[in-house]
C-alpha cells in the first residue's frame, strides 16, 4: 500500500526507508563497534562508546587477547568479539563469569558492510552479579553462527526466530527452522533488502489461493 | 370409552390399571412437560448463572428475555445442519436420538404422585438405572461417528465417567432400597419404629416405605440415609456431565467434546437429552431420599387443617410468581418502545395468577398437590446443578475417577454394611 | 520429538495437505493420538496452536505452532520515526499495552539521552501498574475460565473495567493507550485523577480478597493448580522464564527492584514469590502483585511531584548513532527493547524481546507427563498473549 513504495525488487543495498539516509548510512557502521575509530564519530554531539575496563574484562583480554573489543555505551556494556572465538567467550560468560540467564539472541543487517553483513547480538543477564552484557560478532552473510542452545535452553526459539527472521544459520541448533512465518516461505524478512510489503507470492497464492494478501 | 372413565376412579397408575388410552396421554403430557420444563429450565439456569455471575443475563427478546429459550430453539431448528463428510452417517445420525430416548424412556417410571406415572414397575428403580446408563451409548455413538479427534475424546471420558459413578450411584440407591425393608429408627430415632417394612424396587412402593415408616429416607439411621444421598447427590452430577464433572464436554478442553461436530437440531437434541436427564437423576434422588411426592412433615402436622395449609402452597407459589411478574411490569422503563414488552410480561403474569386461582379450587388442589411438592424438590436440585455450575472449576480426568473409585465407590459400600448393619441390629 | 510433528508441517503445501491426510492413517493400529489444539480453540488464549501426542489423555510430546499473529513489528519499526513508531507497541501485549509503551518510550530516551521529567515518571509507574492490575486480572479470569471455573471471569472483567475508565479518561483509549510520549506524557493528569485512582485503589481492594475467596481454599481448584506444570528455577532460568513464573519458583528477581527504571525506586514495594513453581504458586504470585501494584499505585498517587510533564526532546528525533537494550519488568516478564540508531530519524532496527514468546517456550517442559487437561491450565499459567508472541 502506497506509504512506502511497493519495493517490487528492492536492490540490495538500499539502507532502511527512502530518502536522507546514504549520507547516515555510509557512517554508521561504527555502532556495531567497529572496533577501530572511535575518535572519528559521524556526529560528535552524541556520545560515544567508551572502552570498558573491569576484572571480569582483563580476565577475557587475558584469555582472547585482540579476539575481543569491549566497549561501554550510554552506561551500557558491550563485547565485539571475533566469529572465532565467541563462543568461548559466551561459555566462559556463563560457566565462570555467572551471566546465567540469556535474555535474548537477535541480530542485525548491515548490507552495505562487505563481508560482515551481519550483527548477531547475544544480550545476558547475570543474576547473582545483577549486570548486563551484550557479546556481538560480525558476521559475513552465509556464515553460520555458533549455537548456544547448548548454554542456555532459552537460545532455542530466540535462534529459530533469528534464522527466520535473517536467515542466519545456527550451527550446533538442535532443530533450525521457521518459527513465526510458515515453513515454505521463501525470504527472510527483517533483512533490509526486504521490502516492507514484500511477500512470497508463490506461498500466498498455494497456500491461501489468494493472488496477494495486501 | 368405559376404560377411559374407569380409570379416574382407579387408584393406580395407567400402566397398572392397563388403560392404554391413558397411558399415551401420560406420556404426552410428560413429554410436554419436560419439554416445556427444559426451556424453562434454559432460561433459568442463564438467568440465575448471570446474577450469579454480575450480569443480566438475556434482556432483549421479551421482557427480561423470557422468550429467548423460543427464540433459541427456532435458531436451532432452522440452522444448518452440517454432517462431516467424514463421519459414519447412519450412526451419527442415530446418536442424539438415541441420547433422547433414553433420558426421556426414564420418566416412564418416576411417580409423580401416587398415580401420577405412566406405569409402576416391581423393578422400577433397576429400570431407570439401567436406562439411564444406556445414554452412554449414545455419547459414545456420537464421538465415535464425529471421526474427529476431539469428540472421540470426550465420548471416551464420558464412557469411563458414567461407568464409574454407576457403581457408586448403585450403591448408594441399594441402601436406599435396603432401608424399605429395614424398620430400624437408628441411634437418634427418628421415624417410625412400628412400620412394616416391605423390600421393594418400585419408585412408587419406595415412596409409600417412607410414608409408612415416617421419614424420609435421607434422615433414616441419620447420618447414613444422608451419606448415601450425597454419594448419590454426587453421583448424579457425573452421570449427567454437568459441571464441576463436565469432563466429556469440558469447553476449555475439548472444545465441545462429543457434540463438537454438531449442529442446529441434532446438536438441540443433545441439549434437550441433558437437561431432560438431569430433571430425571434429580427425580431418582428426590424419590429414593427425599420422600417423592409427600409434602413435609405429614405425619407431624398431619390433620384437616394442615392439610388444607399445605395444599394452598402450589396455588401461593404461583400468586408469587405472578406477583414478581406484576411487579416488573410496574419497573418497567417508561419507553414506548417497552410497550409491547410491559403489555406481554402483564399478561404473563396475569396468566401465572389465573393458574394459581384455578389451583385454589379444591378437586384441583388435591390431584396437584403431590406433583407440586414433587416439582419443587426436583427444583431445588436443578438449582443445585447451576449453583455448581456458577461455583467450582472442572475436575481433571485422573481426579474424577480417584474420586470415583478411592472416596465414592468405598464409602457407598461402606454406607450399604453400616445400613445393613444398623437394621438388623 | 518433532519426527512425528514434522509431518505436520511440511513445506511445500502439496505436501503438506498430504500429510495431513496421512496422520490418521495408523491410527488404529497406533497407541499414539495426535492432537491438534488450536489455532482456533476457547482456551489457546489466540491463534496458538499446539500439536499434542497422547497416550490416551497423557501428553507425549507438545509442539508449538505460532506466528498465526505475526504482523511484522520489527520490520515496520524501521520504516517508521521513532515518534510513529510508539503507538504500534501497544498493538503487542495488548492487554498490558501501557507498559510496552513504557519500555519502548524509555528506550529511545536511554538513546537520545534525556530523561522524563519526574511527574511524567510518577503518572508512568501509576498508569503501567494500574495496567499490570488489569492483565493480572484479565488472565485471572481467563485462567480460571481454563480450568473450568466461570464466575472469576465476570468479577474480574467487571473490575477491570474501572481501571480502563481510568485509562479513557487521561488518554482517551481504553485497550491500545498510547499513553506516554517519549521524554514524557502527552496528557496532562485530568481533574480529580488522583481521586479517581485512589478510589479505585478502595475498590479494589476487597474484590482481589474475593477472587480468593473463591479460588484460593477450593478443593478443586487445589487439585487442578497444584503440582501441575512445575517448573523450577534451574529450568526457569535456562529457559530464560521472567516475571510471575519465575518468582513462582522462588527466584526473588523483579526488574523493578533489581535495575528499577520509571519512579519505582521510590516506593516501598515488595516481590512476592512463591516455592513450588507450580500452577498454583504462580496463581497466589499473580494475586500478591495485584496487591503490591495497589500499595505502589497508593504511595505513587499521594507524592505525585509538580512540574512539567513533558520533557525537552526535539521535534524531529534522531538520536546519536548507537545502540541500547532497555528492558522492564511487564506483566508477563522481562519486555526489552534493543534500538539500534543510524543516526537517522528512523530507527535502524528495533528488537522486541517478548516476554510471552519466551515464556511459551517452557510449555513443552511443563505439560510432559500431564494430562490435556493440565495443556491448557498450563497454557493459561504461562500468561501468554499471542500478539506479543508473534508480534
Amino acid at each position: 500500500m502506497p506509504e512506502d513504495k511497493p519495493d517490487q525488487k528492492p536492490a540490495s543495498p538500499p539502507p532502511p526507508a527512502a530518502g536522507e539516509k546514504p549520507a547516515a548510512a555510509a557512517a554508521p557502521p561504527k555502532p556495531a563497534g567497529e572496533p577501530a575509530k572511535p575518535a572519528t564519530p559521524a556526529k560528535p554531539a552524541g556520545p560515544v562508546p567508551q572502552p570498558w575496563e573491569s576484572e571480569m574484562v582483563e580476565r577475557f583480554c587475558r584469555r582472547f587477547g585482540s579476539g575481543i573489543d569491549p566497549k561501554t555505551y550510554l552506561g551500557q556494556n558491550y563485547i565485539v568479539a571475533d566469529p572465532s572465538i565467541v563462543y568461548q567467550l559466551l561459555q566462559m560468560l556463563r560457566d565462570s563469569e555467572q551471566f546465567d540467564y540469556c535474555v535474548d539472541v537477535t541480530a542485525v543487517h548491515y548490507p552495505q558492510r562487505k563481508d560482515q553483513e551481519f550483527d548477531v547480538v547475544w544480550i545476558l543477564y547475570s543474576f547473582p552479579r545483577n549486570e548486563r552484557v551484550r557479546v556481538k560478532t560480525m558476521l559475513k552473510d552465509g556464515d553460520p553462527a555458533p549455537s548456544v542452545v547448548a548454554l542456555w535452553g532459552t537460545a532455542n526459539w530466540l535462534e529459530r526466530e533469528c534464522y527466520d527472521m535473517f536467515g542466519i544459520r545456527f550451527e550446533g541448533h538442535p532443530d533450525l527452522r521457521r518459527i513465526l512465518l510458515p515453513d515454505g516461505w521463501k525470504g527472510h524478512p527483517l533483512r533490509k533488502e526486504y521490502g516492507i510489503t514484500q511477500q512470497d507470492s508463490e506461498w500466498v497464492k498455494l497456500n491461501l489461493g489468494i493472488e496477494s494478501g495486501q | 370409552m368405559a376404560d377411559f372413565s374407569n380409570y379416574l376412579n382407579s387408584n393406580l397408575t395407567p400402566g397398572q390399571a392397563g388403560a392404554h388410552l391413558w397411558v399415551v396421554i401420560y406420556i404426552l403430557i410428560i413429554f410436554a412437560a419436560v419439554s416445556l420444563a427444559v426451556i424453562a429450565m434454559n432460561w433459568l439456569e442463564r438467568k440465575i448463572l448471570a446474577h450469579m455471575q454480575v450480569r443480566l443475563g438475556p434482556m432483549r427478546v421479551g421482557p427480561h428475555g423470557l422468550l429467548q429459550p423460543i427464540a433459541d430453539a427456532l435458531k436451532l431448528l432452522i440452522k444448518e445442519d452440517i454432517i462431516p463428510e467424514n463421519a459414519d452417517k447412519l450412526v451419527f445420525w442415530m446418536a442424539p436420538l438415541v441420547v433422547v430416548i433414553t433420558a426421556f424412556t426414564t420418566y416412564i417410571v418416576i411417580p409423580f404422585g401416587p398415580t401420577h406415572a405412566v406405569t409402576d414397575m416391581n423393578i422400577g428403580i433397576l429400570f431407570m438405572l439401567g436406562v439411564a446408563s444406556l445414554g452412554t451409548l449414545g455419547i459414545i455413538m456420537a464421538g465415535w461417528a464425529s471421526n474427529s479427534h476431539y469428540p472421540l475424546l470426550g465420548s471416551l471420558r464420558s464412557s469411563a465417567q458414567m461407568v464409574s459413578y454407576e457403581v457408586a450411584m448403585g450403591m448408594a440407591a441399594v441402601s436406599a432400597i435396603l432401608m424399605t425393608s429395614l424398620r430400624g429408627t437408628g441411634v437418634y430415632g427418628i421415624g417410625s419404629p412400628t412400620a412394616d417394612a416391605i423390600g421393594t424396587l418400585s419408585m412408587i412402593e419406595i415412596v409409600r416405605a417412607q410414608m409408612n415408616q415416617h421419614v424420609w429416607f435421607v434422615f433414616k439411621f441419620f447420618p447414613l440415609g444422608l451419606a448415601a444421598f450425597g454419594i448419590f447427590a454426587i453421583a448424579m452430577v457425573a452421570e449427567t456431565n454437568r459441571a464441576p464433572f463436565d469432563l466429556p464436554e469440558a469447553e476449555s478442553e475439548l472444545t465441545a467434546g462429543f457434540h463438537t461436530e454438531y449442529s442446529g437440531f441434532r446438536w438441540s437434541l443433545f441439549f434437550l437429552a441433558e437437561y431432560a436427564a438431569m430433571i430425571a437423576v434429580s427425580s431418582i434422588a428426590v424419590t429414593l431420599w427425599l420422600g417423592g411426592w409427600l409434602r413435609p412433615f405429614p405425619h407431624w402436622l398431619s390433620g384437616d387443617a394442615w392439610d388444607t395449609a399445605f395444599s394452598i402452597f402450589p396455588a401461593f407459589t404461583f400468586f408469587v410468581l405472578a406477583g414478581m411478574a406484576l411487579r416488573t411490569t410496574v419497573r418497567m422503563p417508561k419507553h414506548p418502545y417497552f410497550k409491547i414488552q410491559k403489555a406481554g410480561l402483564g399478561v404473563f403474569g396475569l396468566l401465572l395468577g389465573g393458574i394459581g386461582l384455578v389451583l385454589l379450587v379444591p378437586p384441583v388442589r388435591d390431584r396437584v398437590q403431590d406433583i407440586y411438592w414433587f416439582a419443587i424438590k426436583v427444583a431445588a436440585f436443578m438449582y443445585l446443578y447451576i449453583w455448581y455450575r456458577g461455583t467450582f472449576p472442572r475436575y481433571r480426568f485422573d481426579q474424577l475417577m480417584r474420586l470415583g473409585w478411592k472416596f465414592m465407590i468405598p464409602t457407598g459400600i461402606g454406607v450399604l454394611i453400616a445400613t445393613a448393619l444398623v437394621g438388623v441390629l | 520429538m518433532a519426527d512425528i510433528l514434522k509431518s505436520e508441517q511440511s513445506p511445500s503445501s502439496v505436501e503438506h495437505i498430504e500429510a495431513e491426510k496421512g496422520v490418521d492413517q495408523p491410527f488404529l493400529d497406533a497407541t499414539e493420538l495426535i492432537l491438534n489444539m488450536g489455532p482456533q480453540h476457547p482456551s489457546t488464549h489466540g491463534v496458538l496452536r499446539v500439536i499434542l501426542k497422547l497416550d490416551g489423555e497423557k501428553v507425549l510430546n507438545t509442539e508449538c505452532v505460532i506466528g498465526y499473529l505475526h504482523r511484522g513489528v520489527e520490520k515496520i519499526a524501521e520504516h517508521r520515526t521513532y515518534a510513529m513508531f510508539n503507538p504500534y507497541v501497544d498493538r503487542m501485549d495488548y492487554v498490558a499495552a501501557v507498559s510496552n509503551g513504557l519500555g519502548y518510550c524509555e528506550a529511545v530516551e536511554k538513546l537520545l539521552n534525556v530523561e522524563a521529567p519526574p511527574r511524567a515518571q510518577w503518572v508512568r509507574t501509576i498508569l503501567t501498574e494500574l495496567n499490570r492490575i488489569a492483565s493480572h486480572q484479565l488472565w485471572l479470569g481467563t485462567h480460571a475460565l481454563d480450568i473450568g471455573a466461570i464466575t472469576p471471569l465476570f468479577y474480574t472483567f467487571r473490575d477491570r473495567e474501572e481501571i480502563l475508565k481510568i485509562f479513557e479518561k487521561y488518554c482517551g483509549a481504553r485497550l491500545t493507550t498510547h499513553a506516554f510520549r517519549i521524554g514524557g506524557c502527552l496528557y496532562e493528569t485530568y481533574d480529580g485523577f488522583e481521586q479517581d485512582v485512589k478510589k479505585f485503589c478502595d475498590f479494589v481492594t476487597p474484590k482481589v480478597d474475593e477472587y480468593e475467596t473463591l479460588l484460593t481454599t477450593n478443593r478443586i481448584w487445589l487439585e487442578r493448580t497444584k503440582g501441575v506444570g512445575v517448573l523450577k528455577a534451574e529450568d526457569c532460568i535456562d529457559l530464560g522464564v521472567t516475571g510471575p513464573v519465575l518468582r513462582a519458583s522462588g527466584v526473588k528477581w523483579d526488574l523493578r527492584k533489581a535495575q528499577p527504571y520509571a519512579a519505582y525506586k521510590n516506593f516501598e514495594f515488595d516481590i512476592p514469590t512463591g516455592q513450588n513453581g507450580d500452577t498454583y504458586d504462580r496463581y497466589l504470585v499473580r494475586v500478591a502483585e495485584m496487591r503490591q501494584a495497589l500499595r505502589i499505585i497508593r504511595q505513587a498517587v499521594d507524592s505525585i511531584p509538580e512540574g512539567p510533564i513533558m520533557g525537552k526532546v526535539p521535534k524531529v528525533m534522531k538520536p546519536p548513532v548507537g545502540e541500547i537494550y532497555h528492558s522492564i519488568e511487564a506483566p508477563k516478564g522481562e519486555l526489552g527493547y534493543f534500538i539500534v540508531s543510524d543516526g537517522s530519524t528512523q530507527p535502524y532496527r528495533v528488537r522486541v524481546r517478548p516476554p510471552s514468546f519466551v515464556n511459551l517456550q517452557a510449555l513443552s517442559k511443563m505439560v510432559e507427563g500431564a494430562l490435556v487437561a493440565d495443556v491448557v491450565a498450563v497454557i493459561g499459567t504461562l500468561d501468554i498473549v499471542l500478539g506479543e508472541v508473534d508480534r
